[in-house]
């Protein structure tokens, strides 16, 4: 490409450039056209690749384009000889150092802690009690998402339905649970849960004990002989538990059983809370009680 | 007219000789060298879509009822966050191209470092004298992760909200001290307290920013006061620097790199659609979806916590290490944790004390080459692990059989990739010495025929 020709190439860009850019304000105006986020970003990333080809233009043809060399520096050890010699001179009038270095050390520490402190008002750090508190109490009514009671005819076998405690906030963690019905006679609860499951109803924590998610998936097998049995499946990691057992892990990483909590059916035909649940709900801790099911 | 603001300035500045060394700057020319450049021009756009969206944003978790034009959400409670988020996607004029561009320059500034760090290793850039520089350069890749991590769950859209509980489990998960730590953090048990949204949101419109934008500097100032590194050849040498200067040769092809960039960020941002928030709803601690996936820069946690068999350490019936520790914050510290001690650890095996100006080839460092490859397919392994639930949805393939053989190709492939780059790190070089001798035979021949 002649020089002339080059010149000619990188003006005619950035008028282009101009064009897309004066695109981009009309486009954004006139707010009437369909798909405008799409010929926003059209007429602006057009623009900037305008001004990207006609840099590269003037780059190549335009301006010298030589190799330089220079030599790479080097370390200068007698100059940070000599910061170190200006330290040594400040501070040389001391005489006892050790004295002093110790007392500014412990004047450090101290003011860093005292600055530090006033981080133990974000949140309850040594008050773990909020950990292990939930709404759920003997006799609570429990709610569907609308907050209307939930009948136990409600609970069709192969779905699950998710409930809260009636008047409580439920963006709580231990407010959420899921609910299946299986067939009386699979349940292999632990002896002190017989009582926990009317109707073949079970009642967990919908908070998967490994991390926290929502347990969102609950695996039915469609012909019970030949596939895993029910399973309540957390979407994040696949921790799967059962929901026959008290909740007991039969995959995943989860390392302790979904909490339990113990359902009994109403006058009225609605489900109520017999108690509250059967361990700590939520992600796993430090010193948290695994809770393991004995039979 | 530029001469003239140039001596008024140097009369007021005494810059002259800055400004000097500046324009004289040396560039090595490599393709290479262009993806730290890449990372640099993203987080301008990042600063400036990201200014643009929190002129929108409301960093509240007050529950309110949408009414907003997006029809499917009409009625549905949800935070102010998600509110806003979804105002500012669909109501405000240009405001998704920002959200889009913000969220597509983010995957590519971390896709930038991780592949920038991956150039950096293989040629052994991060020797002495530039350890500083390859020590503050990873530092920016760990804050950008926890920045971008933080960014998409400010939105509280269902899946900021599994990514936060995930988040939650992991900080819980820390021995002695986790309950603690979560507690400070979160003010509470997720989905943690109103004040919770104000902490992610301070730490990421400025905290976090601050601190890579600082750290972007020293790293530059780093890179400029020792020197570019450069391939060898020519008349390049360990004491002698060959590039293009910054003016006139350099800056108009680097700019040329930076509009591009924003062209790229743009069109993508406008034209290729990224996480629809309206799509996934508001977040409930009560909800949760199947085939749920970060961005891809946290894919490695999601594989590392997925591939992690059932193994708590427990005393009788106490908890003393849950198992998201394993995944969640042991794996990234081993990660990170080698890359921090890999000079030193190289120093040691090699014993090379010396200054390096110039780069090694990878196929002639070969136990180096060797081991980043087989370090790096570990970590891709497990990062393709966290996709076993998306192969699963997409192609039926079960999942108990898919952890089953990640489980053990995590300990199969990395030493068999090893043996692997060595061996074609020796055929490389033994082509070239092949190559080498046919020319040198060849020239012989040449200059016999010319003498006869």
């Amino acid at each position: 490409m002649t020089r002339r020709r080059a010149e000619l190439v990188v003006a005619a860009l950035l008028v282009l450039a101009a064009l897309c850019a004066a695109g981009f304000v009309a486009v954004y105006a006139l707010d009437a056209i369909p798909d405008q986020t799409q010929y926003l970003g059209l007429a602006l990333g057009a623009a900037f690749l305008c001004v990207a080809g006609a840099l590269l233009v003037a780059g190549r043809h335009l301006v010298v384009t030589e190799d330089g060399e220079s030599e790479y520096g080097h370390p200068s050890p007698e100059t940070a000889e000599r910061l170190v010699d200006i330290g040594d001179e400040t501070v040389a009038g001391i005489r006892r150092r050790r004295l002093l270095t110790g007392a500014a050390a412990v004047a450090t520490t101290a003011i860093g802690a005292a600055l530090l402190a006033p981080v133990v008002s974000l949140g309850p750090v040594f008050d773990l009690a909020a950990m292990a508190r939930t709404p759920w109490r003997r006799g609570r009514r429990l709610v569907d998402e609308e907050g209307n009671p939930v009948p136990a005819s409600a609970i069709q076998p192969d779905e699950f339905l998710t409930a809260f405690p009636e008047g409580a906030d439920p963006e709580e963690i231990g407010s959420p649970i899921i609910l299946v019905r299986l067939d009386p006679a699979s349940l292999r609860l632990p002896a002190s849960r017989r009582s926990w499951a009317p109707g073949g109803i079970v009642g967990y924590s919908k908070v998967c004990t490994h991390a926290g998610c929502a347990i969102a998936l609950y695996r039915a097998p469609l012909f019970q002989p030949a596939e895993q049995p029910p399973g309540l499946v957390c979407p994040c990691h696949y921790s799967t538990f059962d929901p026959a057992t008290g909740g007991t892990v039969v995959f995943g990483p989860a390392g302790r059983a979904l909490p339990q909590l113990p359902l009994r059916i109403d006058r009225q035909g609605n489900l109520r809370a017999g108690g509250t649940f059967s361990g700590p709900v939520g992600p796993s801790w430090w010193g948290v009680r695994r809770g393991r099911a004995t039979s | 007219m530029i001469r003239a603001i140039a001596r008024v300035l140097e009369e007021r500045t005494h810059a002259a000789p800055f400004g000097l060394k500046a324009l004289r700057y040396l560039f090595p020319d490599h393709w290479s060298f262009l993806l730290g450049e890449v990372a640099l021009y993203t987080f301008i756009v990042l600063v400036g879509t990201g200014t643009y969206l929190a002129l929108f944003f409301h960093p509240s978790t007050a529950q309110v009822v949408y009414h907003g034009s997006y029809a499917p959400l009409d009625g549905m409670q949800m935070t102010e966050a998600y509110r806003s988020t979804v105002h500012l996607s669909l109501d405000v004029r240009a405001g998704l191209l920002m959200r889009q561009t913000h969220h597509w320059a983010a995957d590519v500034f971390v896709a930038a470092i991780a592949v920038h760090l991956m150039r950096i290793v293989f040629t052994g850039a991060f020797r002495k004298p530039r350890e500083l520089t390859y020590y503050v350069g990873l530092t920016i890749l760990g804050l950008a992760l926890l920045e971008g991590y933080l960014g998409y769950s400010l939105v509280d859209d269902l899946l900021s909200g599994m990514g936060l509980a995930i988040g939650y489990g992991v900080a819980l998960s820390l021995p002695f001290i986790g309950a603690n730590v979560a507690q400070l953090i979160w003010g509470g048990p997720v989905p943690g307290t109103a004040d919770f949204w104000s902490r992610m949101y301070i730490t990421h419109v400025f905290l976090l920013p601050l601190a890579i934008a600082t750290l972007i500097a020293i790293h530059l100032a780093l890179v400029a006061s020792l020197h570019h590194t450069q391939f060898g050849g020519g008349r390049r040498s360990e004491r002698r620097l060959v590039g293009l200067p910054a003016l006139p040769s350099y800056a108009p092809r680097s700019l040329a790199l930076m509009f591009t960039v924003f062209a790229v960020l743009f069109l993508l941002g406008g034209l290729v659609q990224i996480n629809p928030i309206w799509l996934w709803g508001p977040y409930h601690v009560a909800d949760g979806t199947n085939g749920a996936q970060p961005d891809w820069y946290l894919g490695w946690l999601i594989g590392a916590l997925r591939l992690m068999p059932a193994f708590d350490v427990t005393i009788l019936d106490y908890t003393v290490i849950p198992n998201p520790f394993w995944g969640g914050a042991l794996f990234p510290s081993v990660v990170f944790g080698t890359l921090y001690a890999w000079p030193s650890i190289e120093r040691r095996f090699s014993g090379d004390r010396v200054r390096h100006n110039l780069l090694d080839r990878p196929r002639d460092v070969r136990w180096r080459t060797a081991t980043a490859a087989a370090f790096l397919s570990w970590v891709l392994l497990i990062f393709m692990a966290g996709s076993a639930d998306r192969a699963y949805i997409l192609f039926g393939w079960s999942y108990e059989t898919q952890l089953q053989i990640y489980r053990v190709l995590v300990f199969v492939l990395p030493p068999v990739v090893f043996w692997l780059t060595l061996k074609i790190c020796d055929e490389l070089r033994r082509n070239e010495e092949v190559e080498r001798h046919r020319h040198e035979a060849e020239d012989e021949a040449r200059a016999a025929a010319n003498r006869v």
